[in-house]
């Protein structure tokens, strides 16, 4: 088994809030990331696939293709966005980095060929990032 | 949904390699520069991971305001820009980056109930780290 690890970067805003909570408790857990005019990040995504070398080509995965599905899936979809308000999984769930990785796991795993996905990594900032193996 | 999330925290602290079961000979030959009387110091970069699933409610693993708020009492408040051979946990063992990964791996699985503790990861220099996941005897 060989793991091959593509990175991308992406800029978005978000901001966290749970209609079920009391804007005290908004407040309260999500600090100053429930300011409803959002914020934003430069997010680094890596993606990790995981697969056999192909005898004939040397690949694990078509570069190209992982390339492609990740710009089709992910980038076109979330770079400069606005993420509650502009990104389907996040009208009801909240764009934190960790909701952040299992969507683009989703995203990622059925439009994969050859290749299985291993791990998506989201960094938020260099200081904070999440990683998701495709765990229920 | 179980998720990963790690951490990143920066701290600088001075430290001696030198064991009391050795000869100063072997003190040298074992930890060369690093047995220099006086110390020497470091930056380290502390990355802490814990993991659990994911809370429908609130979209995390646990909130960090928990954990930058008990790795900053219990871990930074404590080593940043002090002594390590001065701490009482390392009156006996010599304080390599290998037995403060361990120890503050220990300091957090004692302490942090909101997660589970995956691993610590200390970078020494940029040229050297060392990870600690508990659960095999640590040290021989």
């Amino acid at each position: 088994m060989v793991y091959l690890t593509r990175k991308a970067e992406f800029s978005a805003s978000h901001y966290y809030h749970n209609p079920d909570f009391t804007p005290e408790e908004n407040r309260r857990i999500f600090g100053k990331c429930n300011n409803p005019n959002g914020h934003g990040h430069n997010y680094t995504l890596e993606v990790t696939v995981k697969g056999e070398v192909d005898q004939r080509s040397g690949f694990v995965v078509d570069l190209k293709q992982l390339k492609d599905v990740m710009h089709r899936e992910v980038l076109d979809a979330m770079d400069h966005r606005f993420l509650n308000k502009e990104v389907p999984e996040f009208f009801t769930r909240i764009p934190t980095t960790e909701n952040l990785a299992i969507a683009i796991w989703q995203r990622l795993e059925s439009k994969l060929r050859q290749a299985r996905l291993h791990r998506v990594r989201v960094y938020e900032t260099p200081d904070l990032f999440v990683d998701f193996y495709g765990e229920a | 949904m179980k998720a990963h999330l790690t951490r990143r925290y920066r701290f600088s602290a001075s430290h001696r390699l030198h064991s009391e079961q050795m000869s100063a000979d072997e003190n040298r030959a074992t930890y060369g520069k690093c047995n220099n009387p006086h110390g020497h110091g470091h930056n380290y970069s502390l990355e802490v991971t814990v993991s659990g699933p994911v809370d429908e409610r609130t979209g995390m693993v646990c909130n960090l305001t928990d954990l930058d708020r008990f790795v900053e009492r219990e871990v930074l408040s404590r080593y940043d820009l002090g002594n390590l051979n001065t701490m009482q946990e390392f009156a006996q063992i010599v304080p390599t980056t290998e037995n403060l990964c361990i120890e503050i791996f220990e300091i957090l699985q004692r302490g942090f109930p909101h997660a589970h503790l995956e691993r610590v990861r200390l970078e020494e220099t940029m040229m050297n780290s060392f990870e600690y996941t508990g659960g095999a005897e640590a040290r021989k």
